[in-house]
């Protein structure tokens, strides 16, 4: 693995220019980057699309497939999320298993939707005890340019609210190798989505570039979900060695505010179209 | 459309069915000449932060192939003070197929990753590299048969776009027999050929300039006379695909954002 | 053989005839002189070669490069600088004397530099810092772009370079591996410098370059003055290359042209 080398004059650069408020691609420390979404990447998969922010770019697919339901839930479907980080999208990514990186971003983006109550998990019973749908979200990573957890947890969205479900042969017993009109049952008001932030010298970043991603101190990622009209976050995870002291909280609690109800309205128009 | 120096469909010429047709698989059902390839995309430049990188799609299959290096190879103890070391992964995503595919490497994919590390180092040359690798990675977002050989189609191309040193390309092709009927470019609709003598997969890549045979699998039933035809015919097909990725290779523009 | 110019891709013939030789990145199949890679083709004087026209920066004796200190030994330095292997700068390769026991003195950890590359060995590159021109550098920012739109940057003797200079008043120092040093009064100049850049190389091999990047110029709102840059006292190094605009030349690069003035 060979590490991500940034020169120190590089670093100070960076933050002294975040410090004037200034990015080096005319983004404000808020900012995000254009969102692309392109639908059609596998048609055997339930939804398989590509999301390019910037020139970070991922493939995330849904797959529908049925089990047996866990015991302490018998009429509920299952859920899982994984990530792939190959060494194709970054020269930081290592051969063969999941690093930590992967496993992390999963379980994030897992949480988030999980927690959440995005998906109606009753909905994908088909018999009781028996037989459930279970809904799995495949993340690839293509390009990594920074921040890939909000835009592979934007994606995961976004193909789970095109997905459709698979048609059943209940007497067979197996899913066909077709699909239905229909989608995967979500609650849209359920619906909260992750944004990042990072503590770029003294200065609190969303979306950050790869340059911004290797000298930040601290991140902190936080799930927000709509609640009449007001944010309500439902999954945090903070991460890298740094702490954060209560002015930076506060700055950050301040951004989620302002930037959910920038963000939400695009993100739902993504996810369910206009 | 996506990035990419360079995007455009390619019909393949047009074909002439000169096979007497003896068996039970008469006619295919895309409709195609026995000897036709499926329409062709090649693009390279797909991934920006790669030393080289290329897609390559026939019909329902598609491949992404991206180098990187050479840079030294870790452990030391792998290192070669002779040559650099070429080491290819090839990996189908998740949801590629009907049946979702668990990530990370499985034993057919390692197998396949290492026939495609031999057909490659057949036409690379890492003497100038000692003590480094070059990693090539092949990854399928969409599969209808031949995967294996549309990533070694993007992965030449995307050696070539790296500018590591090659003495020619490798291009690569399914050819197969469904029942009596020899075939190329086998979709997966035809790889389940059940019928008479079923149907016969054989994968197959070639060297651009010697028509050297570099990858060569079988799986299936096919006489000797048989197999020498498809080889042919094979060959033929490769032709047609070199085209698609020399006119790619030669097409890079300014739009080829490596950095 | 092939008329003018051309890519190539590895296999395919580029002249034919036992009077053609084939140079870097060629070899000689029967009577055909063959591309061993991918680039365009240049004969010369029945002299065939290929040069690269896209990935990983390849260095050679001669170059100057700029990297960045990832490793301090007992005698010397490691420098990242983005190729396979790190290259190596020997305490005895700067121009003072520096005691052993004080490297991280001289040069830390993260601190970048401008080095010469002495000699490609398989082990990796030795670098030098003794002549004039080479050294650490401080401030500023490191743009990166692609090593094989080096050319393009610098411009028919340096022109572009000096362009880039009159309209926004900063220091450029651009490296073969694909790195450019930028140093200006202020940040807000260096990026602008940056933004330059960047156009140059994704638009490297349109025609009329020169034009386009000083309309892009003129987009910022910045102005080409048509006044000779003056001289800059900080690090310059100006490779000059003496091909025509809308050839890429990669060999006339290997040579530091303007250092002989500097002595």
């Amino acid at each position: 693995m060979s590490k991500f080398i940034m020169p120190n004059l590089q670093r100070d650069k960076i933050e002294a220019y975040l410090a004037e408020g200034k990015r080096f691609d005319g983004r404000k420390a808020e900012d995000y980057r254009e969102i692309i979404v392109e639908d059609g990447v596998s048609p055997s998969a339930a939804s398989a699309i590509r999301v390019k922010v910037g020139k970070t770019e991922v493939l995330v697919g849904v797959h529908l497939g049925v089990t047996t339901p866990y015991p302490d839930s018998p009429d509920a479907g299952t859920f899982m999320t994984s990530a792939e980080l190959h060494p194709m999208a970054s020269q930081q990514f290592d051969i063969g298993r999941p690093g930590i990186t992967a496993i992390e971003l999963a379980r994030v983006i897992d949480r988030g939707i999980r927690e959440s109550g995005f998906i109606d998990f009753e909905k994908l019973c088909i018999e009781k005890g028996e037989k459930v749908w279970q809904v799995f979200v495949d993340i690839v990573a293509i390009n990594d340019d920074g921040n890939l957890l909000d835009v592979a947890g934007l994606a995961a969205l976004i193909a789970l609210g095109r997905a459709k479900m698979p048609v059943y042969n209940a007497e067979e017993g197996k899913v066909e190798h077709d699909f239905s009109d229909e989608g995967i049952p979500l609650s849209k008001e359920a619906m909260s989505f992750n944004m990042t932030f990072h503590k770029v010298g003294e200065t609190i970043v969303a979306d950050v570039s790869k340059e911004e991603e290797a000298i930040s101190k601290l991140r902190l990622s936080i799930a927000v979900g709509d609640n009449g009209g007001e944010p309500r976050i439902t999954a945090m995870q903070k991460g890298k060695p740094g702490a954060i002291n209560s002015k930076d909280m506060e700055t950050i609690l301040n951004l989620v505010e302002s930037k959910w109800k920038e963000m939400f309205p695009k993100v739902k128009e993504l996810v369910w179209g206009k | 459309m996506l990035r990419g120096t360079h995007s455009q469909v390619y019909l393949p010429r047009k074909a002439k069915n000169k096979m007497a047709v003896e068996g039970l698989y008469k006619k295919r059902i895309d409709g195609r000449k026995f000897d036709e390839v499926r329409p062709m995309i090649a693009k390279v430049g797909v991934v920006p932060s790669a030393d080289g990188s290329a897609s390559f799609e026939t019909g329902g299959t598609k491949a992404m192939a991206v180098v990187r290096g050479p840079r030294t190879l870790h452990p030391q103890h792998m290192q070669n003070a002779q040559k650099g070391v070429l080491r290819v992964s090839y990996g189908m995503m998740p949801f590629s197929v009907w049946d979702r595919i668990r990530p990370g490497p499985s034993r057919r994919s390692e197998e396949i990753s290492k026939v495609c590390e031999w057909a490659l180092s057949s036409v690379v040359d890492l003497s100038g590299f000692p003590n480094t690798v070059v990693d090539v990675f092949i990854q399928v977002p969409k599969a209808d048969a031949g995967t294996r050989v549309a990533g070694l189609n993007a992965a030449a191309m995307a050696l070539a776009h790296a500018g590591i040193p090659m003495k020619e390309m490798l291009t690569a092709i399914a050819v197969g027999k469904a029942d009596k009927t020899l075939l190329v470019d086998v979709d997966k609709a035809e790889e389940d050929f059940h019928d008479g003598e079923g149907a016969t997969d054989i994968p197959l890549a070639v060297t651009s300039r010697g028509k050297e045979v570099a990858l060569l699998q079988l799986d299936g039933k096919i006489s000797p006379s048989e197999l020498k035809e498809a080889i042919e015919m094979g060959k033929k097909a490769c032709d047609d695909i070199l085209k698609v990725q020399m006119e790619a290779l030669k097409n890079l523009n300014g739009g080829e954002d490596n950095e | 053989m092939m008329e003018e110019r051309q890519i190539v891709v590895p296999g395919e013939t580029i002249a034919s005839g036992n009077e053609f030789l084939p140079g870097d990145g060629a070899w000689r199949d029967g009577t055909d002189v063959v591309a061993g890679r991918h680039g365009l083709a240049d004969v010369q004087d029945k002299h065939v070669r290929v040069i690269p026209i896209s990935g990983a920066y390849y260095p050679k004796r001669g170059n100057t490069i700029i990297g960045t200190v990832v490793d301090i030994t007992f005698n010397g330095w490691l420098i990242d600088f983005g190729g396979a292997q790190n290259a190596f700068l020997g305490v005895s390769e700067v121009p003072r004397y520096i005691n052993r026991n004080e490297l991280r003195e001289f040069l830390d950890f993260g601190e970048s530099v401008v080095v010469k590359v002495w000699d490609v060995k398989s082990r990796g590159v030795d670098a030098s810092m003794k002549m004039r021109g080479y050294g650490m550098i401080e401030g500023g920012m490191i743009v990166s772009i692609s090593p094989n739109k080096v050319p393009r940057v610098i411009g028919r003797e340096g022109s572009m370079v000096k362009m880039i200079k009159s309209a926004t008043g900063c220091d450029v120092t651009v490296g073969q591996n694909g790195k450019v040093w930028v140093s200006g009064k202020d940040t807000d100049s260096e990026v602008a410098t940056k933004k330059i850049i960047d156009f140059i190389a994704e638009n490297a091999t349109i025609v009329g370059l020169t034009e386009r990047v000083e309309a892009f110029i003129k987009e910022l709102g910045l102005q080409v003055s048509s006044a000779p840059a003056k001289p800059n006292d900080g690090v310059e190094v100006v490779e000059e290359n003496t091909d025509s605009e809308e050839n890429v030349e990669g060999d006339a690069l290997s040579s530091v042209p303007s250092e002989e003035g500097k002595e």
